[in-house]
């Protein structure tokens, strides 16, 4: 899978997560947290739907490489490899 | 026979929106079923029925506003289901006002039922009170009536139990939208504001409902509502409530070590997050210690048994609320995770049950990874306590006379003085520092 394709689904199982945000006004350097009001639960369903889909287990260590769209692209485009 | 009334869902509710029956007459109910939704200031709210008996008839028309203790229902033990020459059933009013575009016109006379509950005491008020069933009645039919049109359950526009957040109801009813025919992207397919955009978006994808917006048009989690709500709460909680505060810093070193060992063997499913450690934690404290779990009303400070933490969840867009997860005390730190993640994904989805509003005996509101040191909070009437975690973070502090860094995390109890003081809210904020230091044994 490559970077842009798991760009997509990243943002995919984010507005799954939390459906009341618009996929197309999230912004690839949006922080989860600060920008977009991910609290930790969020995620935390977050990097459970993100192992589901793509079988990869992000430890907490690494949240903070998953803390943008354009961090987690690069993140999981690494891990993917 | 009984009546099924509006509850009141919380110190700052006078009246909610019907907007969905989940029940029909002749059905069984049982305590602890969820019969309605109502919309309030904090949203959507699944009402629970707290008897055994069969739905006789709904006595409120979808749509409308009712004040608190107004009748829905009338609830009997089951005879009268299997006795259709009781008195017919039928509605006792016309639908008022508000309602009538959505309702038919009900040409047949009001029947008065002369067991019918008192009168809500907001119904003189009249512009959304269903008029009195008294009232205009020439005669009472002298005979049971023909078979009694089954009480109307509003026409099929809303559908029997779709789960859909106050946003998306609203854009549906302005819309005409039948919400039975929009896929859900929430997880459980719960519907959001965004799957209706979606649907209206799509030319005579629904078809168009008669059911016309209302007077009013609902905005779901309105957050000027809801602002207005949260200040009159804590309005009254500031002007009744004797506040006294108290911080206390917590040393977080080990159950932070012990929570990254424990999640990194795991997988994320499984893994927990400090916050069940802070509710598990208060719970278990607020049991030991008197004076800060329960309620407090006319007849003074009741101590409750059961520990149902009230968990502060800020909505996105702003706005707040803080629905109970019963019996935190008893629960193990992966119940209570799923009890909260369960509660936090209802209320963002505007779909909480009316026991989860009103069951909170203590509330915990917590600052999140990314916050600040600590906030000093209002409590949340009835309650007489709420406890508050800022964002954890490494300080210095001394451990046996060596100064180290160490992860920590303010806790701030706000607390009422007419149920506890100084010394016992100590004992409390100490009692939640000793169980921290075992995060093994919560």
């Amino acid at each position: 899978m490559n970077r842009d394709t798991l760009y997509a689904l990243f943002i995919e199982e984010l507005v799954n997560v939390a459906p009341d945000l618009e996929a197309d006004t999230i912004k690839k350097d949006d922080q989860l947290q600060d920008d977009l009001e991910l609290d930790s639960m969020d995620v935390l369903n977050l990097v459970a739907a993100l192992h589901e889909r793509l079988g990869i287990d992000i430890p907490e260590d690494d949240y903070l490489q998953i803390e943008t769209p354009a961090k987690a692209a690069d993140y999981l485009a690494a891990r993917c490899k | 026979m009984s009546v099924f009334v509006m509850p009141s869902l919380g110190a700052d509710m006078e009246d909610g929106k019907l907007v969905e029956w989940l029940v029909k007459p002749g059905d069984a109910v049982h305590r602890g079923d969820v019969v309605a939704v109502v919309e309030t200031q904090k949203g959507a709210i699944e009402i629970e029925i707290f008897e055994d008996g069969i739905v006789q008839s709904l006595e409120a028309e979808l749509g409308t506003t009712l004040p608190v203790g107004a009748p829905l229902a009338l609830i009997g033990d089951g005879t009268a289901a299997t006795a259709p020459e009781q008195k017919p059933e039928r509605r006792p009013s016309p639908p008022p006002a508000a309602a009538q575009q959505a309702a038919p016109a009900e040409p047949e006379p009001a029947e008065a039922q002369p067991e019918r509950a008192p009168e809500p005491k907001a119904a003189e008020t009249g512009a959304v009170a269903p008029a009195k069933p008294v009232a205009a009645v020439p005669e009472p039919p002298a005979a049971p009536a023909p078979p009694a049109p089954a009480v109307k359950v509003a026409p099929a526009v809303t559908s029997d139990h779709v789960a859909a957040s106050p946003a998306a109801r609203a854009l549906a009813a302005e819309k005409g939208i039948d919400l039975a025919g929009v896929t859900g992207s929430w997880p459980g397919g719960a519907i959001v504001l965004a799957d209706v955009e979606r649907a209206a978006a799509q030319p005579a994808a629904a078809p168009a409902t008669g059911l016309a917006a209302p007077a009013k048009p609902a905005r779901g989690f309105d957050i000027e509502a809801m602002r207005q709500g949260i200040a009159a709460a804590m309005t009254r909680s500031k002007r009744e409530i004797p506040h006294y505060y108290m911080t206390h810093e917590v040393d977080l070193q080990k159950a932070s070590e012990w929570l990254a060992q424990k999640n990194a063997d795991v997988a994320p499913t499984e893994r927990l997050l400090m916050g069940a450690l802070f509710v598990k934690a208060t719970a278990l404290a607020a049991k030991a210690v008197d004076g800060v779990n329960g309620h407090f009303d006319k007849d003074g400070f009741t101590r409750s048994e059961s520990v149902n933490t009230g968990v502060a969840v800020a909505l996105r867009g702003g706005g707040l609320v803080a629905p109970a997860v019963p019996a935190a005390d008893e629960l193990s730190l992966a119940e209570l995770m799923d009890a909260m993640r369960d509660v936090v994904a209802r209320a963002r989805a505007g779909r909480l049950r009316s026991s989860e509003m009103t069951s909170g005996t203590i509330t915990i509101s917590s600052l999140g990874e990314r916050g600040v040191d600590q906030m000093t909070g209002v409590i949340y009437p009835p309650q007489v306590a709420l406890v508050t975690f800022g964002t954890p973070r490494p300080v210095p502090r001394v451990v046996g006379g060596e100064v180290q860094p160490r992860q920590a995390v303010a806790v701030t109890l706000a607390a009422d003085h007419r149920s506890s003081d100084g010394r016992r809210g100590a004992r409390f904020l100490t009692e939640i520092d000793k169980l921290l230091q075992s995060p093994e044994a919560l």
